[in-house]
């Protein structure tokens, strides 16, 4: 009775947060002791559309109707304001106004980080110790992050190059090379080649994540800034990622013009 | 043969008869993961010399002897092979390219050593007879295409609308020469699979859950797996008639058997079924070695102008050939 008294003593400190912090969800571990984010996970909000805070607004095909229109939503950047330098907001909006013709998402072009974990698609974290794979749904796009001592990368390219390291509960992704052709969102918000993301996965329940990004790009930000969201785990029973292969899907935008009898 | 090609066929013998797989049954323990599965992570090849059919005239053998294998590997040198390996683009381009401007420098490339004079396993060591209703289905859709080829990209093979490569559909067989790396990361209860061309990325669950419904067909269908001792034995149904892996259709069922065999061998174990395709199933053994990383990004969509080339020449020959009529 005296050590089980002892042991609840104990249970009771380790779960007490240390002075001054605010308690924090302690997420279980892997079995070599590492904040376990194994799962398939998804946002669920409309940053995919427009990071700043946007009402709800008539979709890009009149025909479509309430179907494809643009849902609504409060915002996931730090201060709901992006700090372009005077060129780059100009092409912001030049972004925004033709963004049917030239968001790389409408082609099937591979997201970039972080667009694709804010996508309308679930993702999967794969963890191991020496990397943890990220696998998307949308357009197949992965990445391997790497866990051990920071690699260069050997090319630059559309999802960039990852180094990751653990800071308590926090998985940290050090993303460097990332090409300039991506985008954040349908809204025209863009980077350069400079691009530089910090990413965080933070536990905030079991099935939950809070998801933070720290962008920097001198080329086009005059300081860096951040986004943060939630991250909700599929919990459907077999959940798992399909096929979402949209190269195909983006073909007769791409190539219809060139087959033999055009369709319109 | 050029000197340059000479040097490249002599470094390629070398490969060869240096990388030793260990004989068959020879007991290894694996590693294991922190959560006890055998560990199969690391970047590996499937590219290999040994061709998916036994060539003709080798009748029911399946391995060569030592000493053949040698003269086999004297001859690779000599660049005088015929079927009995398969150097690919190598072996027909060698006078006319220099394949290390291309990227196809089979001497830079890693193979696993293989003794099997065929990739197909069993006396036969070939692919089963295609049934009649098979050949009709692949020869009505051939003739459905005949003469449209250039049409639209729909008339187009999967791989050059980088929607499906040769490589990374599954059963993965071996591209000759390049593109043939493949990660392997396991998590608890998931293993993936990462192929480098067309960064063709599977999640398989290892937990006993069952197949999806069979409405939901896929080119690479749905897989689940599970582990048999050291062996990941992956099942995979629902796939899409449009896959047609050697004229299969979409009854395609497949298994595959991953086998950490060694430190730097995985064997990749495949036995393909499909009762409207080949009367009996066959299993092909495809030996997967170390090779050093890192998986590169190999974005194809996004930098394909393979398509609109293809078709926008065809539109000009079209147009060429009207205005001659015209005159």
């Amino acid at each position: 009775m005296i050590a089980g008294i002892a042991v609840t003593g104990v249970l009771l400190l380790a779960t007490m947060p240390a002075a001054g912090q605010a308690p924090a969800y302690r997420v279980p571990r892997t079995a070599d002791g590492k904040p376990n984010l194994n799962g398939i996970w998804q946002a669920v909000n409309s940053a995919n559309w427009d990071l700043e805070g946007h009402a709800a607004s008539t979709g890009p095909v009149p025909s479509l109707g309430a179907v494809f229109a643009t849902p609504p939503g409060l915002g996931v950047v730090d201060g709901d304001e992006i700090p372009y330098l005077p060129a780059a907001a100009a092409k912001k909006k030049a972004n925004q106004a033709n963004w049917v013709k030239l968001d790389p998402e409408i082609k099937c072009y591979l997201p970039g980080v972080p667009r694709a974990t804010y996508l309308p698609y679930p993702f999967q974290i794969v963890q191991s110790q020496k990397n943890i794979l990220i696998s998307y749904e949308y357009a197949n796009a992965v990445r391997v992050v790497n866990m051990e001592a920071p690699t260069k990368a050997p090319a630059e390219g559309w999802m960039g190059w990852s180094n990751g390291r653990w800071e308590g509960e926090t998985l940290v992704v050090d993303v460097t090379s990332l090409n300039g052709d991506t985008w954040f969102d349908h809204a025209g918000n863009f980077h350069s080649d400079a691009l530089h993301v910090v990413e965080r996965y933070t536990p905030r329940s079991a099935d939950t994540l809070n998801y933070e990004a720290t962008i920097e790009d001198s080329k086009v930000f005059s300081r860096p800034w951040r986004i943060s969201m939630p991250l909700y785990r599929r919990v459907e029973k077999d959940a798992r990622l399909l096929e979402y292969r949209c190269a195909e899907f983006a073909e007769e935008l791409l190539y219809g013009p060139l087959r033999k009898k055009p369709i319109n | 043969m050029s000197h340059r090609l000479l040097t490249s066929f002599s470094a390629l013998v070398a490969v060869l008869l240096l990388a030793q797989a260990p004989l068959a049954g020879q007991a290894w323990t694996p590693p294991r993961t922190a959560d006890g599965q055998p560990d199969m992570q690391g970047v590996w090849t499937n590219g290999t010399l040994t061709p998916l059919e036994r060539p003709k005239g080798l009748g029911t053998k399946e391995f060569y002897t030592d000493q053949e294998f040698a003269a086999l590997a004297k001859r690779v040198r000599q660049g005088d092979v015929g079927t009995e390996a398969d150097l690919g683009a190598a072996n027909n381009q060698a006078l006319r390219y220099d394949l290390s401007l291309y990227g196809f420098d089979i001497t830079k490339a890693t193979f696993a050593s293989n003794k099997r004079t065929s990739l197909i396993v069993g006396p036969e060591g070939v692919v089963p007879p295609v049934l009649a209703e098979a050949r009709k289905r692949n020869a009505d859709r051939a003739a459905k295409n005949k003469g449209h080829e250039f049409d639209s990209y729909e008339n187009r093979p999967l791989q050059e609308r980088c929607i499906l490569m040769g490589q990374e559909r599954i059963p993965m067989l071996p591209g000759v020469n390049d593109n043939n790396e493949l990660q392997i990361v396991q998590g608890p209860g998931w293993v993936a699979f990462l192929h480098e061309i067309n960064h063709s990325t599977r999640v398989i669950p290892t937990d006993g859950r069952p197949h999806i419904s069979q409405k939901v067909r896929q080119y690479q269908g749905d897989s689940v797996g599970r582990w048999e001792g050291n062996t990941l034995v992956v099942d995979t149904t629902n796939f899409t008639g449009l896959t047609a892996f050697r004229g299969s259709g979409e009854k395609l069922h497949l298994v595959e058997r991953f086998t950490r065999a060694s430190d730097d061998t995985v064997t990749y174990q495949i036995t393909v079924e499909d009762f409207t395709t080949w009367d009996k199933p066959w299993t092909a053994e495809i030996p997967m070695t170390k090779t050093p990383g890192p998986i590169y990004e190999w974005a194809c969509h996004e930098g394909n102008s393979e398509i609109s080339t293809i078709l926008r020449g065809a539109r000009v020959v079209e147009e060429d050939a009207a205005q001659k009529t015209a005159k």
